[in-house]
């Protein structure tokens, strides 16, 4: 049933292009009415999961001469990605509800990139995977290059041209694996198991897992994120934020790990301390962390704060995965769901909510408008959603950035050491950029408060969005175990199935 | 108790009340009254019902996400009880303080009533996680209290109280999480137990190496920010001087004992040889604490910054009484002095500071804002009765036998005396200092002629003496009897020293 999610999202981009182009608010409903039932699929497939292994809902041959299959499925860890899809889609389209531009292709085009994120988490097969990983970029350029903000046409080519040189590398080590394994499939569990020998492993997992890694904002490969983030409509840079970076993520996750185990074995000597590829990509991984979370403390741009906040939250993510044990992987897949929700959400308030009433981005000048008084709602909603980012208990960030330290310790104490150092300068600048924007005392124009300078009123799909997106954080970091249980299953099969 | 989970009917009530009060407006503060009187009916009930050996009661314990050890688990003995108590008076004091509150009164008494729930959160949980939880739920509220109520210099005092307080919460995680690494297990009791034995620290050596100096470090450092003790006190001051007195009447009364209930429940059980190796030093950061805090304060001319180098002074005798304990070749008989001092000292500074606080936000609304005391002289003859109960308030500061400040330190020098008769003391110099200053302000403020601006400061009416009767009547009762908190905290006392590996 969860293929449907995929089918529907297609079906419903080729539908918005066929809709009357004078009525976008039927447009916008027929949105809304898709990414809804996708998010109920996606719901009802995770409640229906029986809690074990691999489910294959469609398999069939695609390009027999090849061993090319249409090979969809899911384990626990789609599964949580799936239903962030989900969410993160509801509340991307309840977040554009105010596109009046060409509003037929702007949905056309975001149903498409949904459609391809559903299908790059539920592929089986290292083609296809990558097929829809291709389809999920396409429309990704013309989203920000069409109805994009600042700077859109550089923010779009740099993102298509960081994510081009990564999917090529992808390519290589693709079309190489599938000719040294000669099984004559692309089979991700046949190539698993194909054995490559170790020589052959040691460079196509760094190939590979940089090219995963450069989408998932892994350092320092993240140049292209702030700026795009910067650069997208509100509601694309909450997909970029919350779930294509976790492309990358998850890419290097089912692909290069799985696929190249051997190529994180030491290499037989350490240079500065470093043996083997796994040390380098989880140095990275902190320097991301840290660095990402020093540049947004100096940032003047309101967006670009939480454009870095990504790349260190993703920081995160990718060090769980070097961790290489069950609790800092899990971690590591609670953090994706978590970064996913909370960074669009914050996306959705500095560029919806703010940037829609004020028109400007600029810390400085929010400062003067006194917005915490004349948004408290955007103002409270920040706050809190500014807590979950921060990772205090009770929301998802705390109990996934707890498992990745928890992690990353049995592995070196000092990676958790320094992640620390990275949390607390993640408090500083979500503080900083909270205080600036809502909670200034240099208010410069003495008239903001009287009549005739309200701001427009917050409408019921900002409303809702926000409650959504605040709600499953609030649930995941509440009870944690709604996602544990399954992800945790997953987790093992895949250290068992030979990710050491 | 009848299988009615009283503790969780006792944070989720101020929670539900800060509900209420968000969306009533005008009558926010008569919610969050009665919300807080209600809270305070439900500690006492708690207080009775606490099993007469001291040892943990009430016990609620679910699991909730058992692959990362986290239970939700509540408990209370005696200290976590009398700390319950002390955070429904205060909580209710500073409800009754801020009726001057006209900006978003709504918005202003949730965030008190949300503050209350964290702190009956913190003295209860039992599970490092939802401890956790609590500990930094305290912390927002309390951050936007100074920061949307303040004082002129509140925004700078918000953020360093804020960042100070997350570092140490960072490094406090990061040692919890050293500590679950190797035991797997984030229960405070079980954690407690292991350390008794022994098998804690062995368990940390094989999993993590020798670490456990650097857990310990890291988990007093958490609480050393809170308390405070010297070198982590500097936010204090900003702090507590820039928010609006009825905040800082939770700051001082509160949020103060949530750091030395910590080092109790927390730091103490689970590295009692560790802070037995680095008692020197750390009885040294303590005796400074006192002796610089009461100079400090001498030093002050604004009366909320007197009496929040007051507070540090305070504090710094319950980590000296802490510290001591570790001293080796102890008696029993002197520790359990110490440790009841330490805890009836908790529970006396609460309330005296409180209504310290609380008095000196009287004088700000009678005075148009001033809280100088070079500004006021004389205010004994416009108003005598507010100088009398000010006076009886400050005595307990002081630490006049028959007050209830008296039997608190009292006992911590008794105690102390036989544990490290050195560090004792010094410490008597911060006693001398304290008593200066006290009687300074007594001086300055009531006494001399009254000048002419102020022979119309208006006297405390019928509800000021109303609210205030209450107050002044535990500290007398408590200088006078001070075994009804002692019955019930001696035998909690035993119980914790018989677990400790000092």
């Amino acid at each position: 049933m969860l293929a449907w999610t995929i089918y529907l999202s297609f079906a419903g981009a080729l539908a918005e292009a066929l809709l009357p182009k004078s009525r976008p608010a039927l447009a916008r409903w027929f949105a809304l009415a898709v990414a809804v039932a996708g998010l109920v699929l996606a719901a009802v497939g995770f409640a229906t999961y029986g809690g074990h292994g691999r489910v294959v809902f469609a398999d069939a041959a695609w390009v027999p001469a090849l061993g090319i299959r249409f090979t969809l499925a899911a384990d626990g860890i789609s599964l949580v990605l799936v239903l962030l899809t989900g969410l993160a889609a509801v509340a991307g389209v309840l977040f554009s509800w105010n596109i009046e531009q060409r509003t037929n292709e702007f949905f056309g085009f975001y149903l498409a990139l949904i459609g391809g994120v559903y299908g790059v988490f539920l592929s089986f097969d290292l083609f296809l995977l990558f097929v829809f990983y291709e389809i999920a970029i396409v429309p990704k350029y013309f989203l920000i290059a069409i109805w994009g903000s600042t700077r859109r046409e550089y923010g779009a080519m740099k993102l298509a041209l960081y994510s081009f040189v990564g999917s090529a590398m992808v390519l290589i080590g693709l079309l190489t694996s599938y000719a040294m394994a000669g099984s004559k499939s692309t089979g991700l569990v046949e190539l698993a198991q194909a054995n490559l020998p170790v020589s052959a492993q040691m460079w196509l997992f760094p190939l590979v897992f940089v090219g995963f890694g450069i989408l998932a904002g892994m350092w320092p490969f993240h140049t292209w994120a702030p700026t795009g983030h910067v650069a997208a409509p509100t509601s694309a840079s909450m997909l970029l934020a919350g779930v294509i970076m976790k492309l990358g993520a998850y890419g290097c996750l089912r692909v290069a790990m799985s696929l190249y185990p051997h190529g994180m074995d030491p290499w037989g000597f350490s240079v500065l301390g470093i043996g083997s590829w796994r040390a380098v990509f989880a140095l990275l991984a902190v320097i991301g962390i840290i660095y990402g979370a020093l540049v947004a403390l100096v940032q003047t741009d309101f967006k670009f704060v939480i454009g870095y906040s990504s790349v260190s939250h993703m920081g995160f993510v990718l060090l769980g995965l070097m961790t290489l044990n069950q609790i800092g992987m899990t971690g590591a897949v609670m953090q994706m769901f978590s970064h996913g929700v909370i960074a669009g959400l914050l996306f959705a308030i500095v560029g919806r909510i703010v940037y829609e009433r004020t028109h400007t981005r600029q810390l400085a000048e929010l400062e003067t408008m006194n917005l915490g008084k004349r948004m408290p709602f955007a103002a409270w909603s920040f706050v809190i959603a500014g807590v979950a980012s921060m990772g205090l208990p009770g929301f998802s960030g705390f109990i996934a950035e707890l498992q990745v330290i928890t992690g990353a310790w049995t592995t070196s104490p000092w990676w958790a050491v320094s992640v620390a150092v990275g949390i607390v300068v993640g408090v500083a600048y979500t503080w900083r950029a909270l205080q600036k924007a809502f909670f200034s005392d240099r208010h410069t124009d003495p008239h903001l408060n009287e009549p005739g300078h309200e701001l427009a009123a917050i409408t019921w799909p900002e409303v809702t969005g926000v409650v959504l997106l605040l709600g499953a954080s609030l649930a995941v970091g509440l009870y944690p175990r709604v996602l544990l249980d399954v992800v945790e299953p997953a987790v093992n099969a895949l250290l068992a199935g030979g990710v050491r | 108790m009848n299988g009615i989970p009283v503790l969780t009917v006792l944070i989720a009530l101020p929670a539900l009340g800060a509900l209420v009060a968000l969306f009533a407006g005008k009558r926010a503060r008569a919610v969050a009254m009665a919300t807080t009187l209600a809270a305070l009916a439900v500690s006492l009930v708690v207080w009775w019902h606490l099993p007469g050996d001291g040892s943990i009661g009430l016990v609620e314990r679910w699991a909730w996400a058992p692959s990362v050890g986290i239970e939700y688990h509540l408990g209370a003995d005696g200290l976590s009880a009398l700390m319950l108590v002390l955070s429904s008076i205060v909580a209710l004091m500073s409800v009754d303080a801020a009726h001057r509150v006209h900006r978003q009164p709504n918005l202003y008494f949730a965030l008190v009533l949300l503050l209350e729930s964290g702190l009956f959160g913190t003295f209860t949980a039992l599970n490092f996680y939802h401890w956790f939880l609590f500990w930094e739920l305290g912390l927002i509220p309390a951050f936007f209290l100074i920061k949307l109520w303040g004082g002129g210099n509140r925004g700078p005092a918000a953020t360093q109280f804020f960042i100070y307080t997350m570092a140490g919460s960072a490094a406090l995680l990061i040692s919890f999480l050293g500590v679950f690494l190797a035991t797997k297990s984030m229960d405070f009791v079980d954690l407690a137990e292991m350390a008794s034995k022994g098998t804690l620290e062995q368990q940390v050596v094989a999993h993590l190496g020798p670490v456990m100096t650097w857990l310990a470090m890291g988990v007093l450092a958490g609480f050393a920010v809170k308390v405070p003790l010297a070198p982590f006190h500097t936010w204090l001051p900003a702090a507590y001087a820039e928010a609006p007195s009825p905040v800082t009447m939770l700051l001082t009364g509160t949020m103060s004992k949530m750091g030395v209930y910590g080092l109790l429940r927390i730091a103490v059980p689970l590295f009692a040889p560790q802070i037995a190796a680095m008692r020197v030093p750390l009885l040294v950061l303590a005796v400074v604490t006192v002796v610089m805090g009461a100079w400090a304060s001498a030093a002050q001319k604004d009366l909320k910054r007197v009496f929040a180098y007051s507070s540090v002074n305070h504090l710094g005798y319950c980590m000296l009484g802490i510290f001591a304990l570790a001293v080796p070749g102890a008696s029993l008989a002197s520790q359990a002095t110490a440790l009841n001092g330490v805890i009836l000292q908790m529970f006396n500074h609460g309330i005296t500071a409180a209504a310290l606080f609380w008095f000196v936000a009287m004088m700000q609304e009678r005075s148009g804002g001033q809280r100088g005391i070079d500004e006021f002289g004389g205010l004994r003859k416009p108003a005598p009765v507010f100088a009398g109960l000010m006076g009886i308030v400050l005595f307990s500061s002081l630490g006049l036998p028959g007050l209830n400040g008296f039997v608190g330190e009292f006992l911590i020098f008794r105690g102390v005396f036989a544990l490290s008769w050195v560090s004792a003391t010094v410490s008597i110099l911060g006693l001398l200092i304290t008593a200066t200053v006290i009687l300074t302000v007594i001086q300055k403020v009531f006494a001399g002629p009254t000048p002419e601006k102020w022979s119309g400061f208006a006297d405390m009416n019928g509800d000021d003496r109303l609210a205030m009767a209450p107050v002044v009547g535990i500290m007398l009762l408590l200088g006078l009897l001070p075994r009804l908190v002692l019955d019930t905290v001696n035998p909690t006392v035993v119980n914790l020293l018989a677990h400790w590996r000092f």
